[in-house]
C-alpha cells in the first residue's frame, strides 16, 4: 500500500509529500506520524508540501488536525513550501490554519523548529 | 442603372479640383480645429478624392474590391483623428460634408431633368452615408483600442512589487480594491515571495481612498494566504479616517500587524532581520 514516507532527522521528523495526496492517503499520515511522534519521542514535525499542486477541504482540514495532534504529543509542526495557488485556494475555502505554523522552504522551517526547541520562538512569533 | 452611375463618376472625375476647393470651404465653415491642421485636412481631402475618383469608374459598390483603398484611407483618417481625441461627429462631418459641392454639381448638371437628379441625389447620398458610416465604425473600434490598452497597462502598473531589502517585499497599492485586482495582487505578491524567498511582505494602503469591510476582507484574505507560505506580512499606510472606518465596521484585524507609516514597517521588517541602522559616526 502507498505510504508518505516519515523520515527522522534528530529530534525532528520530516514528512514531504511528493503524490498527490488522496483522502485514504491523509488518513494513514495521520495515524503514521502520531505512532512515530510516540515512538520516537519527537520535539518536532516539519512537513513539506512544494510538490503538492491541489488540495481541497479534507486536505487542508486533515493538515490542520495533525498540527493539532502533534501539538498535543509536545512537538511543533511546521508546514513548509506552500505554493501561491494552494496558499489562495485554502483561504478561499476558509481554512486559515490557525495555530500551524509556516516557513519559507525546509531550510528556515529546521530553524524555526530548533529556535522553538531552544526556547526563542516567542521572539519569532511576537510583534516588537 | 448604368447611366446613372456614368454621371456621378462624371461628377467627381469632371471638376475635382472644384469638388475640393468647395469641400474644404465647406469643412472650414464647419469649424476648424486646433488639433489637426488645415494642411493635414487638405492633404487628407485632396488623397481621399483621388482614391474615390478611381474607384468610382467601377460602380458605386462601397463594400466592393474596387472601393478597397478608398476603404483603406478612411481608416488611416479616422484611426489619426481618434488618437488625437477627435469626436466621432467631426470625424464623421469630414466625410459627410463632401455632399453638398456633389449635389450642387449634381443640379447643374441635370437641371433640365428632375427623375435623373432625384435619382442621382439618392445613389449619391447612399455611398456618402456609406461611407461615413464606415469611417464612424473604423473611428470607434480605435478609440475601443486606446481604452483597452490602457487598462492594461493601469492593471500591470497598479501591483508592482518592489524589493526594500534583502528578505523584504513591499507592495504600494494605489486606488480602489476590488476583487479582481485583489486576485491579481494576491498573485503577483505571492509568486514574487516565492521568487526572492523574502520573509516579510509589506502592504500598503497609502493610497487606497477607502476601506470597506469587503476591502478589509480582501485584505485579510491576502495577508492569510501570505502566512500560510511561510512568510509575515505587515499592513502600512493606514490613515487616521481608515483606522476609525475599520473599528466602526467592526473588521477584526488581530492577528495583522498594523503600522502608521512605510518607515515604520520598514524599521520593524530590519529588526525582525537582525538588521539595525546606525548613524555614522564622523570624525
Amino acid at each position: 500500500m502507498e505510504r508518505i514516507p516519515i523520515l527522522r532527522m534528530g529530534q525532528f521528523l520530516l514528512v514531504t509529500i511528493q503524490v498527490d495526496m488522496h483522502d485514504q492517503l491523509a488518513l494513514q499520515l495521520q495515524d503514521d506520524l502520531t505512532a512515530q511522534i510516540q515512538k520516537l519521542g519527537s520535539h518536532g514535525v516539519l512537513i513539506d508540501i512544494s510538490a503538492l499542486e491541489v488540495v481541497d477541504s479534507f486536505i487542508g482540514r486533515m493538515i490542520a488536525n495533525i498540527s493539532a495532534m502533534s501539538r498535543m504529543l509536545d512537538a511543533e509542526t511546521v508546514l513548509v513550501g506552500m505554493r501561491p495557488a494552494v496558499a489562495i485556494t485554502l483561504v478561499e475555502l476558509g481554512l486559515s490554519l490557525p495555530g500551524v505554523h509556516t516557513a519559507l522552504d525546509v531550510e528556515r522551517g529546521m530553524k524555526r523548529l530548533q529556535a522553538g526547541l531552544d526556547g526563542v520562538v516567542d521572539e519569532v512569533d511576537g510583534d516588537h | 442603372m448604368a447611366k446613372s452611375r456614368v454621371s456621378t463618376a462624371e461628377i467627381i472625375n469632371d471638376d475635382s479640383k472644384g469638388i475640393l476647393a468647395d469641400w474644404l470651404t465647406e469643412l472650414s465653415a464647419a469649424g476648424q480645429d486646433t488639433r489637426i491642421d488645415q494642411a493635414e485636412v487638405r492633404r487628407q481631402a485632396t488623397e481621399l478624392l483621388k482614391v474615390m475618383a478611381k474607384a468610382v469608374g467601377e460602380g458605386l459598390d462601397v463594400d466592393g474590391p474596387a472601393w478597397q483603398a478608398v476603404r483603406e484611407h478612411l481608416e488611416s483618417i479616422s484611426r489619426s483623428r481618434a488618437i488625437r481625441g477627435l469626436s466621432s461627429q467631426e470625424t464623421a462631418t469630414f466625410v459627410l460634408s463632401l455632399k453638398r459641392p456633389l449635389f450642387r454639381r449634381l443640379q447643374k448638371l441635370t437641371a433640365e431633368d428632375p427623375d435623373a437628379l432625384s435619382r442621382e441625389t439618392w445613389v449619391i447620398t447612399e455611398f456618402i452615408d456609406k461611407l461615413a458610416l464606415h469611417t464612424v465604425n473604423t473611428f470607434q473600434k480605435a478609440r475601443e483600442d486606446v481604452i483597452s490598452r490602457q487598462q492594461e497597462e493601469m492593471l500591470e502598473l497598479s501591483t508592482p512589487v518592489v524589493k526594500l531589502w534583502d528578505g523584504v517585499l513591499a507592495l504600494p497599492m494605489i486606488g480602489t480594491l476590488d476583487s479582481a485586482r485583489t486576485q491579481v495582487v494576491m498573485e503577483s505578491l505571492l509568486q514574487r515571495i516565492i521568487e526572492t524567498g523574502s520573509e516579510i511582505a509589506i502592504i500598503d494602503i497609502t493610497g487606497v481612498p477607502t476601506v470597506d469591510t469587503l476591502v478589509a476582507q480582501h485584505l485579510l484574505k491576502t495577508v492569510t494566504a501570505i502566512r500560510l507560505m511561510g512568510a509575515d506580512c505587515i499592513i502600512s499606510g493606514i490613515r487616521p479616517q481608515i483606522a476609525q472606518t475599520i473599528v466602526h465596521l467592526g473588521v477584526e484585524l488581530q492577528g495583522v500587524t498594523t503600522k502608521a507609516t512605510l518607515a515604520d514597517a520598514l524599521a520593524l521588517a530590519l529588526k525582525r532581520s537582525g538588521l539595525t541602522v546606525t548613524k555614522i559616526k564622523t570624525a
